[in-house]
């Protein structure tokens, strides 16, 4: 059983291996984060534009529906039978008027609720369910669903905060930036990872890592950790915004910066420059934002490719990474074309993003034989949790471990949060 | 012209074996000057939707890529085995459909099968020779081990 016990510094600078590795502590973080008190992201309202539009996705590992009902409201629900328990729908994208689940043919409204049950009666009076049996009650569990500009989220928790509180101001400005127009679909991709789910969450908020392990940044000169970013953090440090500026530094200050740093700083230019080509779109500067929302969402801005990524935990020693690649309704087509070639950076091919898939799984594997040791979180210095205007910093995982620990009920005493 | 099913065999054949002994610069040789290449998931396909894992729509993309490979991207370590189906030929032989297995092999002697689906390739002929116009690398094994790093 672990206990509040298990953390060796109060700061969350030392994350024992353990976490990653034991099957009941996964088990535990299934009940109390993700059919916990958090807001978990199901999809864009765009996927399902038509009344019965609907798609399947994931809750950690709970089967989720989510349709867009008669009436237009987005409704979501856990997509398992409240008969035998089986996947109702097992199409992942589709429209209909009902769910039907098809071992015994129960039938559920776009609502969720249960409508029929073939011989509910029995035959000639036979069989059948009991005249008490009450069908209001076998409806499909609904999750709570909310929406911020077309970004549909939803909670397995009847007690969770509301959706703008727990994102808090720092996240919902940059929902609302990056989904400031109607957004468009432009393809779904997948990685599949051996490793924790938790290695991937706390790499989308590992500033350090970036411009080392995805050589590819700096070498063909698309971010580098001398431009002027940081990260920024709601107020209980669970989330994090990773944001850099473009052209906000010299290549003379960033060649002698790299210089020992073991990665090649003499700064290669490609044939064809628009896959690293910046087009601003706002009146900011910024060509880099990761937005991590606990516990398995982020938003990814990187250049003018844009993405949803959504981490679905899969035992305690795979993840799958679905990634919903983005544009705008309104792009020309050229615009879109550039987006496409963009896409070239992200996903498990992406130029600055497959390292990820290896530095996970050479973590997982060569972690899991002592669970008593623990990584080193201490980049930006340990103690208080904040927001930082540097970017060699991994501060942000200290945030995730922090509300971690509070939802597992394993906060120590006088733990920095 | 008219390419014949000998000519296209030896063409998918050398288009395998140059990927598995990581001869790129060769690999890339097989394409003509004006040539696209993606790698599409299924997923994406099957509805309509335009993005690719790997979109390159010119040959410097292409190459762009090789040198990333080289210069920038770290990889899983492993060597890769191409077995590429018997081809369908269709339009006069400028248009193929071949479909293909890559199996990864770590450095322990592990293999899994890495990606499976279909090539779907448009070929022109240039001074005799077939070259690679358009390949479309439909991919059927859309959920990556890993990740994707040398061509399929």
């Amino acid at each position: 059983m672990v206990t509040a016990a298990i953390w060796p510094a109060l700061d969350y600078s030392r994350v024992p291996y353990r976490l990653y590795h034991d099957t009941e502590i996964y088990a535990r973080e299934q009940e109390r984060i993700f059919r916990g008190p958090v807001w978990s992201y199901l999809g864009l309202d765009g996927e399902i534009p038509e009344p019965g539009d609907f798609r399947a996705t994931w809750v950690g590992e709970t089967p989720v529906i989510f349709n867009r009902d008669k009436s237009g409201a987005v409704r979501a629900f856990v997509n398992r039978c409240a008969h035998r328990g089986a996947l109702v729908r097992r199409e992942l994208s589709g429209n209909a008027d009902e769910h039907i689940c098809i071992y015994h043919q129960w039938c559920y409204g776009l609502d969720g609720a249960l409508t029929a049950i073939p011989f509910r009666r029995g035959i000639r009076g036979k069989g059948g369910f009991d005249a008490s049996f009450e069908m209001r009650r076998h409806g499909l569990r609904p999750l709570r669903v909310g929406t911020i500009n077309g970004v549909v989220f939803g909670t397995l928790a009847e007690d969770a905060e509301p959706l703008e509180d727990y994102l808090g101001a720092p996240i919902l400005a940059q929902l609302r930036r990056l989904f400031d127009r109607q957004v468009r679909v432009l393809g779904y991709n997948r990685q599949r990872i051996r490793g924790n789910w938790k290695l991937y969450a706390e790499n989308t908020r590992d500033n350090y890592h970036a411009s080392l392990l995805h050589e590819f940044l700096v070498t063909f000169g698309l971010d580098r950790s001398t431009q002027k970013g940081g990260v920024k953090m709601d107020a209980r440090h669970r989330h994090n915004i990773t944001w850099a500026e473009a052209d906000s530094d010299t290549d003379e200050f960033a060649h002698a910066a790299y210089a020992g740093a073991g990665v090649r700083n003499d700064f290669l230019s490609l044939k064809e420059p628009s896959l690293v080509t910046f087009r601003p779109e706002r009146d900011d500067k910024l060509n880099l934002v990761v937005t991590s929302v606990f516990p398995s969402a982020v938003f990814v801005q990187i250049s003018n490719s844009l993405a949803v990524r959504q981490i679905r935990p899969r035992g305690v020693d795979e993840v799958e990474v679905f990634q919903t690649m983005l544009g705008y309704e309104d792009d020309p087509p050229e615009m879109t074309l550039h987006r496409l070639r963009q896409t070239n950076l992200v996903g498990p091919a992406g130029l600055v993003s497959m390292e990820d898939g290896e530095a996970i799984e050479i973590v997982h594997r060569a972690s899991r034989p002592d669970p008593d040791r623990n990584t080193v979180i201490e980049l930006g210095g340990g103690g208080v949790i904040s927001d930082r205007d540097y970017r060699v910093t991994d501060v942000p995982l200290r945030g995730f471990w922090s509300y971690y620990a509070e939802l597992l009920g394993i906060e120590p005493e006088g733990a920095v949060r | 012209m008219n390419a014949d099913r000998a000519e296209v065999c030896d063409l998918l054949a050398e288009y395998g074996a140059l990927i598995d002994m990581a001869r790129f610069d060769e690999w890339l040789d097989l394409f003509a000057e004006k040539c696209r290449y993606q790698i599409v998931p299924r997923e994406n396909f099957d509805r309509g939707l335009p993005a690719a894992l790997v979109f390159c729509d010119s040959r410097a993309m292409l190459e762009d890529r090789i040198r990333a490979l080289r210069e920038a991207n770290k990889y899983n370590i492993h060597t890769d085995r191409h077995v590429i189906g018997l081809p369908r030929i269709v339009d006069a032989g400028l248009t193929v459909e071949a479909p293909f297995a890559v199996f990864q092999t770590d450095q322990e002697g592990e293999t899994r099968l890495f990606a499976t689906g279909l090539y779907r390739d448009r070929l022109e002929v240039l001074r005799q020779r077939l070259k690679i116009r358009d390949k479309l690398v439909l991919l059927d094994s859309f959920a990556v081990p890993t990740l994707l790093a040398t061509p399929l």
